[in-house]
C-alpha cells in the first residue's frame, strides 16, 4: 500500500495549490502531478458528479490551435473525420491514425471561426504536435501553453456555470463559444468525459484559480479527481487512450466507426485520404475481426485491465483481453471493456475472465453501461 | 490487539485469533467494492494469500499472519464490502484462525508500536 511515486520532478498545473488546499491526494500522471482524489474519495466523487456537478482540472491535456486557410483540409489528411463539414461553433471527436489503421491519439476538434482548436491527450501531446507539423504544410500549429482547462460535469453543471457565465445555458452538446468572465476570454465547449451534460472550459492561466474557486463556491460543485474521472468515463463507455485504444486497435475495431462520416467512407466525396484508409474503410464494409465490447462480470469481482478472456471455462487459449475494468459506483456493479472476436461480440454472449487462476463468467452488454445525459 | 507490518490487526478471542485490516489500511485502500474470503477449515501458512480485497483503486491481498486453520469467515463482507471502510477494526473482521502456536502473537506490534510504524 505504498503511496504513488516521487512527485518532485513532475510538471504542475496552474491549479496545483488549489488541489493541495482542497486536500487532494496527488499522483504522477502523464508527467504531471495530478489529484487522484480529494477527501470524500473516488466513490463519493463519482456519485456527486452524477447527482450534482463535479469540477475537474484537465490542464495537463494538450490545447493546440491550427491556423491556415486550408487547416481543416490539411487535418483531414491525418484523421478519418469530416472536418471541412464541421460548422463554425461546433466540435467533433476524431483520432489520428497510422498507416496500419491504428490509433495514435484521440482528440476533440472545434471550429472556432478563423482557427481550429484541438484538445489532445496529455501523454501524446508532444508527438501529436510533431506529427501535425510534419504533415500539414501551410498550417501553423501552435500549442496553447498559457491556458488551464477545466471540466465541469453533471446535471447541475449548466446551473453552476450559467451563474457565472449566463450565455452558456443556450449551448447544446458539442457547441463551442467564447464568453467573457471578469475580463477573461473563456473558450467553452458543451462536452466532457463523464457521460453527463457539462462543459470544458479553457481559461487564461492568471484567472484559472479564481475561476475554479468561483465555481467551487457554489454548493452543487465539488472537486473531482482522476480516480472518479476514470470510473465515470468507463460507465459512459468512453475509451481511454493507451488502454482501450492504441496503435494496435483501429477505429472500427474500437467501435468508433460512428466518428467516421459518410463523406470519408467508400463512395464519399472525400473518401479515404488519411493514414490506414485501406484497412479502416475495408473494415467498415466487411466488419472487423475483433471488436471492443462492454462486459458485465457476474458477481462483484471487478475484471480489470489485462484480465484474459476465454470462450469457455476450460479453453487453453484466451480469445481477448480486458482493456479497462472497474467497479461502477452508479450501476453498483463491476464493468469492463475489452476486445473479443467478432463471433463472440454479440450482446448477450457469455465469456469467461480469469481472475487469480479462476474463470468467472461475464456477459457482453451494450455500451454505455449507463445512459448519457447530454443536452442535445 | 496486535498489529502486523501488512496493516492487519489481530484480536484474541478465547483460543482463536480474529483478523482484520487497520483503519489506516482501509483509508489507503479507498472504497472497498469486493471481498473474497478464504474457505473454511483451510490450513494456512504465514504469508499465504488468504483474502482478496478490491477497492475502487486496486486489488490487494490479505496474508495469513501466522500458521493455523481458518475456522470462521465474515460472510457479511461479501454482500457489504463497504463495511471495511465503515468499521474496519470492528464489524468488518475478515476471518478467525486457530493458531498452531499462540505464542507467535508476542512477535507482533502493540498499538503504540503500530502507530509509530505508520508514522
Amino acid at each position: 500500500m505504498a503511496e504513488g511515486g516521487q512527485n518532485g520532478d513532475l510538471q504542475r498545473t496552474v491549479l496545483h495549490d488549489l488541489h493541495l488546499d482542497l486536500g487532494a491526494k496527488m499522483v504522477p500522471f502523464a508527467g504531471y502531478a495530478m489529484p487522484v482524489q480529494y477527501k470524500p474519495g473516488v466513490m463519493a466523487e463519482h456519485l456527486h458528479t452524477r447527482a450534482q456537478a463535479g469540477l475537474f482540472d484537465v490542464s495537463h491535456m494538450g490545447q493546440v490551435i491550427l491556423r491556415g486557410e486550408a487547416a481543416a483540409a490539411a487535418l483531414e489528411r491525418l484523421v478519418p473525420v469530416d472536418l471541412q463539414g464541421l460548422a463554425e461553433g461546433r466540435q467533433r471527436y476524431a483520432m489520428f491514425t497510422d498507416e496500419r489503421g491504428g490509433i495514435l491519439d484521440d482528440l476533440m476538434v472545434a471550429n472556432r471561426g478563423d482557427h481550429l482548436f484541438l484538445v489532445v491527450n496529455a501523454a501524446c501531446k508532444e508527438a501529436d504536435i510533431a506529427h501535425m507539423r510534419a504533415h500539414m504544410d501551410g498550417v501553423t500549429v501552435t500549442p496553447v501553453t498559457d491556458r488551464a482547462l477545466i471540466a465541469l460535469q453533471g446535471p447541475l453543471a449548466e446551473a453552476a456555470l450559467a451563474a457565472l457565465v449566463p450565455g452558456v445555458a443556450a449551448m447544446r452538446f458539442m457547441d463551442v463559444a467564447t464568453y467573457d468572465w471578469d475580463g477573461a476570454a473563456l473558450w467553452v465547449s458543451r462536452s466532457g468525459y463523464t457521460g453527463e451534460d457539462g462543459f470544458e472550459i479553457s481559461v487564461p492561466e492568471p484567472c484559472a484559480g479564481a475561476f475554479a474557486r468561483a465555481l467551487l463556491a457554489r454548493p452543487e460543485v465539488a472537486p473531482i479527481g482522476l480516480g472518479a474521472r476514470d470510473s465515470l468515463r468507463l460507465e459512459a463507455g468512453l475509451c481511454l487512450y493507451g488502454n482501450d485504444i492504441t496503435r494496435d486497435t483501429t477505429p472500427v475495431e474500437a467501435a468508433l466507426g460512428w466518428a467516421i462520416q459518410k463523406v470519408r467512407r467508400r463512395g464519399g466525396a472525400r473518401e479515404g485520404g488519411f493514414p490506414g484508409a485501406d484497412v479502416i474503410l475495408r473494415q467498415l464494409e466487411t466488419g472487423p475481426e475483433r471488436r471492443r465490447v462492454g462486459l458485465r462480470p457476474e458477481g462483484r469481482a471487478p475484471m480489470r485491465a489485462g484480465t484474459q478472456l476465454f470462450a469457455d471455462d476450460t479453453a487453453d487459449t484466451p480469445v481477448g483481453t480486458v482493456t479497462s475494468g472497474a467497479y461502477g459506483p452508479s450501476i453498483e456493479a463491476p464493468m469492463s471493456m475489452g476486445y473479443l472476436p467478432a463471433a463472440l461480440s454479440a450482446t448477450g454472449t457469455q465469456v469467461f475472465g480469469e481472475l487469480r487462476g479462476k474463470r468467472h463468467p461475464a456477459r457482453v452488454v451494450d455500451l454505455p453501461f449507463r445512459p448519457a445525459g447530454y443536452r442535445k | 490487539m496486535k498489529y502486523t507490518e501488512e496493516h492487519e490487526w489481530l484480536r484474541v478471542e478465547g483460543d482463536l485469533v480474529v483478523v482484520g485490516i487497520t483503519e489506516h489500511a482501509a483509508e489507503q485502500l479507498g472504497d472497498v467494492v469486493f471481498v473474497e474470503l478464504p474457505e473454511l477449515e483451510t490450513q494456512v501458512a504465514k504469508g499465504d494469500e488468504v483474502c482478496v480485497i478490491e477497492s475502487v483503486k486496486a486489488a490487494s491481498d490479505i496474508l495469513a499472519p501466522c500458521d493455523g486453520e481458518i475456522v470462521a469467515v465474515n460472510d457479511a463482507l461479501s454482500d457489504a464490502p463497504g463495511m471495511v471502510n465503515d468499521d474496519p477494526q470492528g464489524d468488518a473482521w475478515f476471518f478467525k484462525m486457530k493458531l498452531d502456536d499462540m505464542s507467535v502473537l508476542d512477535d507482533f506490534m502493540s498499538e503504540d508500536e503500530y502507530k509509530a510504524f505508520i508514522g
